[in-house]
């Protein structure tokens, strides 16, 4: 009698008792992760083309004559405010305060803002000077190189924008928590590839 | 009867730790934005600090600049990714493992290819240039 009883309390079971369960999006934070890591090799590749053809100038400027290394200190600094902020407007998340959220997007907006500015700037400064992305090897890839990082910027705040429009219509809901953390991830990811240009291209390029 | 009881808690606590698991995205807390801050304050200002004075030999400040750079990306990997070998059943990870690989690979096989490939050419760039 025991026996079968235990028989059938503890059956040999060899699948899953129960469906396992998914909520909705739980495997965004992967799959979006992953989409980080390809875009990271994008990055290395821009990074090899600019460390294979960073010195061929053409006899024409080099980062010694182009580079203003206290504009990229400032623009560093603001690219790290505004990831330091983004990171309060998760914690604001995570507490379920939806306008401190949308002040901490915000301040993290304008940040952003001021480093595309800066860059932007910058750019148009070389230019001026006919350090065209057409005048060397360097140029090209060094405009190639940063120009990406700053288009990732830019979509990154029209991102923002639209995700600072759908927390205040529809709040904090699980769908927009998703979303917040997807930016979040892809901010601090743009701060990792930064270190990589202020380092290779501007410090490394003032050293050659 | 009991050992129903017990086992149908048992359940409901796992189902819990396993609900917590899936919606438990590590956010930081306050403490761990501000120490990855500052340590990313520092590592920018010192290599920022060293090219402009230039006080170190050059090969020197390339080699702290460098190192540094590496060292401030695992800080913001750690503090504001929240990178850990656990999330995700550490499928980050690995992903991420796999694509540090692929990066080695792609950046150091470029740089020795062509720094090769220009140090042959040499020879023929000279030559036209003494000619």
């Amino acid at each position: 009698m025991s026996a079968t009883a235990i028989k059938i309390d503890d059956p040999n079971v060899f699948h899953l008792e129960e469906e396992p369960h998914h909520e909705e999006g739980a495997s965004t934070a992967l799959g979006f992760w992953l989409y980080l890591m390809s875009d990271c090799l994008i990055f290395a590749m821009l990074f090899a083309v600019f460390g294979v053809l960073g010195g061929n100038y053409a006899a024409g400027p080099g980062p010694k004559e182009l580079f203003d290394l206290e504009l990229v200190a400032v623009n560093t600094a603001m690219l790290l405010f505004s990831s330091i902020t983004y990171g309060f407007a998760m914690l604001a998340m995570v507490k379920n305060n939806k306008s401190q959220t949308l002040i901490w997007l915000a301040v993290t907006g304008l940040f952003g803002l001021a480093f595309l500015g800066i860059e932007l700037y910058e750019f148009a400064h070389l230019i001026h000077e006919g350090a065209t992305p057409q005048r060397s090897a360097f140029l090209s890839a060094f405009f190639t190189l940063v120009g990406t990082h700053g288009l990732h910027v830019t979509f990154g705040i029209i991102w923002l924008v639209t995700l600072m429009v759908q927390v205040s219509w529809k709040g904090l809901i699980p769908a927009n928590k998703r979303r917040l953390m997807c930016l979040s991830m892809f901010w601090h990811f743009l701060d990792v590839i930064w270190i990589g240009v202020f380092t290779f291209v501007y410090l490394m390029g003032m050293l050659r | 009867m009991s050992a129903d009881n017990h086992s149908s808690e048992a359940h409901d606590a796992h189902h819990d730790a396993d609900h917590g698991a899936h919606d438990g995205h590590d956010h930081g807390s306050f403490k761990t934005y501000m120490i990855g801050f500052v340590l990313s304050v520092i590592l920018t200002a010192i290599p920022f600090g060293l090219v402009m004075t230039g006080v170190l030999p050059t090969q020197a400040t390339a080699l702290i600049v460098m190192g540094l750079a590496v060292v401030q990306i695992v800080v913001h990997m750690i503090y504001f990714l929240h990178m850990n070998t656990k999330s995700e059943g550490g499928w980050t990870m690995l992903a991420l493992i796999f694509t540090i690989i692929v990066v080695v690979i792609a950046l150091s096989g470029s740089l020795w290819v062509m720094y090769h490939l220009n140090t042959n050419m040499m020879p023929t760039h000279e030559m036209s240039g003494m000619g």
